[in-house]
């Protein structure tokens, strides 16, 4: 059927309510954010540019020397390769043409070459600053972010999928199960985290008294304030809260193997571990990676809980990636908040897009 | 086995039973008896100096609001779209569907930075169309394709017939695609009623005037507050009044809940 272009615009007209939210509220912001990082202060009156500099200060030195490095070998050694080629063979297309590569060649060769003295130029940095990191504090707090996400992907994860096996195929007291596990992930992080915070604090201290009615003395600690606790226990509270995902999700996965496979294996003398290993496993695969990317993406982010359980304290020891960036923007630094946020947001794509990678070669075997 | 599984479900129901009951108790009672026992006098003040003290009403008629209009605005909106995607024809159909398609798959952790800026710009901070504007954009990319996956599958008959009898696109999609449509509803409104309240960090940089805030950041702000950090058990009555509304809810209808949260997290 052909449309006039009447017709289009009104079918177009349908899109546009989302379009221009979609655009205003998504779009804009998202390529703001590029802008934003290559500037210094808040707010659009203040804004200074400084190209690169929130980089090369969230990167330096090592990432620098490092990231330098590989960009600038690769404009020096793809330009040479092609005219070492070119050479050697009957060069194709018009003249224009060849000479647009070739000065298009020369000129990638000189920005690598900017690149590589830049990086030997950082390279003297960590002598002299004696520190391969100078914004040790940035990553810091993405470590911690990862030390959480560390928890969830193990403790979290096993946890989940230890209790969907359990449940599989029982099914009327799964449902119970399904639904009370389940009630911690529909309340919000800041619910969980004031709830828990008011069963940790020293004081009342109803968990430590809990626990000296149970004469398990020397597992009290100082939860909330002891350095050496804080981030572990926003760790596990982050998975007691979460593991109802997790637990939901591998068990829809769990409920659509067919029970005549396990029948069969039985048959054939394949005991509990083999069925699980052989059949469970391999069958739960793409399963398993979702919940494992949606367990890091939603840990890394992780923002609300922290906030209200520890205050990012004690001594900022629970200062998560996210809340760091939070507080860059309060602090009026909305410009290096953009650069972190684009760096932790590559980080992400590429674990996520390498976890995709990995299941697919996975799958073929 | 089935020990693992009660003690599991045990420390998932027990902060709660103990929320709800220390939340009667007063102060006192509670630091004596750490909130394990039943209050001997149900203290009924404690929720007035929640509702009163913690503007825990304000928070709370704030939250249905946004929730509400939110709600609203992503069904309307992503089904207008979802529809146009799925059954009618213009340029670029397809690129402006990749676009909402790339928006979900990219992570922003980040992406209250630059919204910040630009809000504060066009003077929309500290606003509840702000506020809705931006929350109507976070649930769209996920609700259009579920609307969309929705119509690709839905049959052509009905509006057919309807079209033959005179009806307009508009008239359509009212008539007849949005009472069709009713289970993608379902779905759509679940998932994004609970993101909306449960929502934190952009209500959290946007709002700083405190008779605007939503639910979260209200408790956020009402626990930092000298009567949440002195007055626990009133601070228990606000976290209360937060939950017990979700936790009805959600025992109400938890069959469609998981349903529609695992549909919607599925896609994204």
């Amino acid at each position: 059927m052909h449309y006039t272009l009447r017709e289009e615009i009104k079918n177009f007209s349908f899109v546009l309510p989302a379009l221009v939210i979609f655009f205003f509220f998504y779009i804009l912001p998202f390529f703001y954010t590029f802008l934003l990082a290559l500037h210094q202060g808040s707010g659009l009156s203040s804004l200074k540019f400084v190209g690169l500099e929130n980089f090369r200060r969230l990167l330096s030195p090592a990432g620098v020397v490092i990231l330098s490095g590989i960009v600038g070998s690769i404009l020096v050694v793809v330009p040479l390769l092609r005219f070492w080629k070119e050479r050697k063979f009957v060069p194709q297309g018009s003249r224009v043409k060849r000479t647009i590569l070739r000065i298009i060649g020369i000129g990638s060769i000189g920005i690598g070459g900017v690149c590589i003295f830049y990086g030997f130029r950082e390279f003297s940095e960590i002598f002299s600053s004696s520190a391969w990191i100078i914004d040790r504090e940035w990553w810091t707090s993405v470590g911690r972010s990862f030390y959480i996400t560390l928890w969830a992907l193990t403790f979290q994860n096993f946890l989940a999928f230890a209790l969907a096996l359990c449940v599989d195929r029982a099914i009327r007291t799964g449902q119970i199960y399904r639904a009370i596990f389940f009630l911690l992930p529909v309340l919000s992080e800041i619910i969980i985290g004031l709830l828990v915070r008011s069963l940790l604090l020293p004081y009342p201290g109803v968990l430590v008294h809990f626990l000296e009615r149970l004469g398990l003395k020397s597992w009290i600690r100082d939860w909330l304030n002891d350095p050496h606790y804080a981030l572990t226990t926003l760790a596990i509270t982050h998975c007691w809260r979460g593991f109802g995902w997790g637990f939901v999700i591998l068990l829809a996965g769990l409920q659509t193997i067919p029970q005549t496979l396990y029948e069969a294996a039985r048959i054939d003398g394949a005991n509990g571990w083999q069925r699980f290993t052989k059949i469970t496993l391999p069958l739960m695969l793409p399963v398993i990676v979702l919940v494992i990317i949606l367990t890091i993406l939603g840990t890394v982010q992780v923002i609300g809980l922290p906030m209200v359980l520890t205050r990012g304290g004690p001594a900022g020891r629970t200062t998560v990636s996210v809340l760091r960036i939070y507080n860059e923007l309060k602090n009026y630094h909305a410009g290096y908040a953009s650069s972190e946020g684009i760096i932790l947001g590559i980080i992400l794509v590429t674990l996520s897009f390498a976890l995709l990678k990995i299941s697919n070669k996975l799958k073929k075997i | 086995m089935h020990t693992f599984l009660i003690s599991v479900a045990i420390s998932c129901i027990f902060p709660f039973l103990w929320m709800v009951n220390s939340s009667f108790k007063s102060n006192s009672e509670f630091i004596s008896d750490y909130g394990f026992r039943l209050p001997c006098k149900i203290m009924w003040k404690n929720y007035f100096i929640a509702f009163y003290q913690g503007k825990m009403g304000i928070y709370f008629l704030n939250s249905l609001i946004y929730t509400f209009v939110s709600v609203i605005g992503i069904v309307v909106i992503s089904s207008l779209a979802g529809y146009s995607f799925s059954r009618l024809q213009f340029r670029g159909k397809n690129f402006i569907f990749f676009l909402f398609l790339a928006a979900m798959m990219i992570p922003t952790p980040a992406g209250f930075v630059p919204l910040y800026v630009l809000l504060k710009a066009v003077g929309l901070l500290n606003t509840r169309v702000g506020y809705c504007l931006a929350m109507i954009n976070v649930g769209l990319s996920l609700s259009i394709y579920l609307y969309k996956t929705f119509f690709d599958k839905l049959p052509r008959d009905l509006e057919d017939a309807a079209r033959i009898d005179g009806c307009n696109r508009l008239r359509i999609w009212w008539h007849v695609i949005l009472p069709l449509a009713r289970p993608a509803t379902a779905v759509v409104v679940i998932f994004n009623a609970l993101n909306v309240w449960n929502e934190f960090v952009l209500a959290l940089v946007i709002f700083s005037n405190r008779n605007l805030m939503p639910l979260q950041v209200g408790l956020k702000e009402f626990a930092s507050s000298s009567v949440g950090l002195t007055n626990y058990t009133a601070l228990l009555a606000g976290l209360t009044i937060a939950s017990l509304p979700i936790i009805i809810i959600y025992l109400l209808m938890q069959k469609h809940i998981i349903k529609g949260i695992t549909a919607g997290a599925l896609v994204g």
